[in-house]
């Protein structure tokens, strides 16, 4: 599905698998952190500390995945396995906080209906 | 599934996953306890038991690998099912972590119908091996049972200094006689109820259970100071133990029970022999066979305790009633200097 940036099916996956109110428990509590994750990236990125910024974009790959978030999930992950960019350089960040974002508002609707 | 609940630890780093993780467990009927890195659950993992652990590697403080090495090097936590629930890149961090003792590898997300088929697999060897252990304290001493869960089984054996005692109760098959089946067993109850105390209250445990009568080892598997001593002190106390009894049985009008003791000194070897499906802790040498012919020489010298000169040479101020020089020991070609206690 490339006219969004949330996987349906592995959303109802999960809604089915651990129920709705649940899943949007979920959503609000990724929704709730997901601002913080971007945060550390990007204080490792400055820090250049490798670990640090490796771990950030884990995080965040492994919860994008939960919830079918292709795009954040597939950008997450080269962060995750690339090398550490000059110290400073938020390019990555940057652009992992507008997936984000994106994914964010249409994991929103996805729990609004 | 017809799975009795287990309750399971969830150690990660990531809120998410916890929550994520907890609810699935929970849906499974089982009960979730959280952790967010791998100090917490290593506290959590002292302080109370749990039956399974789904452990993320990659966490602050602590990771899964560390995680992994500090329970794998636990006694008390080694038979702990660990399944890793990671969404770490590259085959050799999952090869690590089954090398390092994980019990399985969970890719996240975690899928839920795997996630059921894991746990109850992991709950399940828990199980066993719980019941196992059980069963190991029943059936073998203490002793064997830790040295059993140190260093594994294996069928083979290793060289040490041990003493070796024989304890016989006299006339048995006689005074067995006109005693009913179940009379006959209480009466070996008793009887092994206080030569254990006496062998394990001197560090020693006993090997062998043979009718009327047993073989202790002292210095294997567990070295002690000065196995003469203890295993000396072990052939007093139960004398002492068999007057206390028998004080009892007078003032019931039974007749007294006698037993003899044969204690020798030096290398045996010892170890699990048997076969792979049913093996004992047992040890062998001349040194064992020495101390049952001095058990069965007590009947003819009358001594409540025969040692040999290896026991005597280590004791430190016995009481010799009597020494026999250069007896003839069946099974022996030389000549033995043997000392009644």
């Amino acid at each position: 599905m490339t006219d969004s940036p949330i996987d349906h099916e592995i959303f109802m996956e999960l809604k089915d698998a651990t129920g709705e109110d649940f899943a949007a428990e979920l959503v609000n509590t990724f929704l709730d952190e997901a601002p913080g994750m971007i945060d550390e990236l990007k204080a490792a990125a400055v820090a250049a500390d490798a670990d640090r910024y490796r771990r950030a974009a884990h995080s965040i790959k492994s919860n994008a995945n939960t919830f079918g978030a292709i795009a954040l999930a597939e950008r997450a992950r080269k962060i995750e396995l690339g090398e550490l960019p000059e110290a400073g350089d938020l390019t990555d960040a940057t652009a992992l906080e507008t997936d984000l974002t994106i994914a964010a508002a249409a994991l929103r609707s996805l729990i609004d209906v | 599934m017809s799975d009795a609940p287990g309750h399971l630890l969830i150690v990660d780093d990531n809120k998410v996953n916890r929550l994520l993780l907890s609810r699935s467990v929970e849906l499974l009927g089982h009960q979730a306890s959280v952790a967010e890195n791998g100090r917490v659950a290593m506290e959590m993992l002292s302080n109370q038991p749990f039956d399974l652990l789904l452990l993320d590697i990659e966490m602050p403080e602590m990771d899964g690998f560390q995680v992994l090495e500090a329970i794998k090097s636990d006694t008390d936590l080694r038979d702990l099912p660990v399944i890793v629930t990671s969404s770490v890149e590259g085959l050799d961090n999952v090869v690590r972590c089954i090398e390092l003792g994980a019990e399985d590898y969970l890719p996240k997300p975690v899928n839920k119908t795997l996630l059921g088929a894991r746990v109850s697999s992991g709950l399940e060897k828990k199980r066993l091996r719980d019941e196992q252990k059980r069963l190991l304290e029943r059936f073998a001493t203490t002793e064997v049972a830790q040295d059993l869960q140190e260093s594994g089984f294996a069928i083979g054996g290793k060289r040490a200094n041990a003493s070796v005692l024989f304890c016989d109760i006299r006339g048995f098959t006689t005074l067995s006689e006109n005693l009913a089946p179940e009379e006959t067993i209480d009466l070996l109850n008793t009887f092994y109820t206080l030569m254990f105390e006496a062998v394990s209250s001197n560090g020693g445990i006993v090997s062998l259970m043979l009718g009327d009568g047993l073989m202790a080892l002292f210095g294997v598997p567990q070295p002690l100071p000065n196995t003469a001593q203890s295993a000396v002190a072990a052939g007093h106390e139960m004398h002492n133990m068999i007057e206390m009894l028998n004080l009892e049985r007078r003032s019931e009008a039974k007749s007294d029970l006698k037993i003899g003791v044969g204690i020798a000194t030096g290398e045996v070897v010892a170890g699990y022999a048997g076969t792979d499906n049913r093996a004992t802790y047992t040890c062998i040498g001349s040194t064992v066979n020495l101390a049952a012919r001095l058990e069965a020489e007590t009947q003819k010298t009358g001594s409540r305790i025969l040692i040999d000169q290896e026991t005597f040479d280590l004791l430190e101020g016995a009481n010799v009633l009597e020494t026999f020089g250069r007896t003839m020991i069946k099974g022996f070609s030389d000549p033995f200097d043997i000392h009644a206690l």
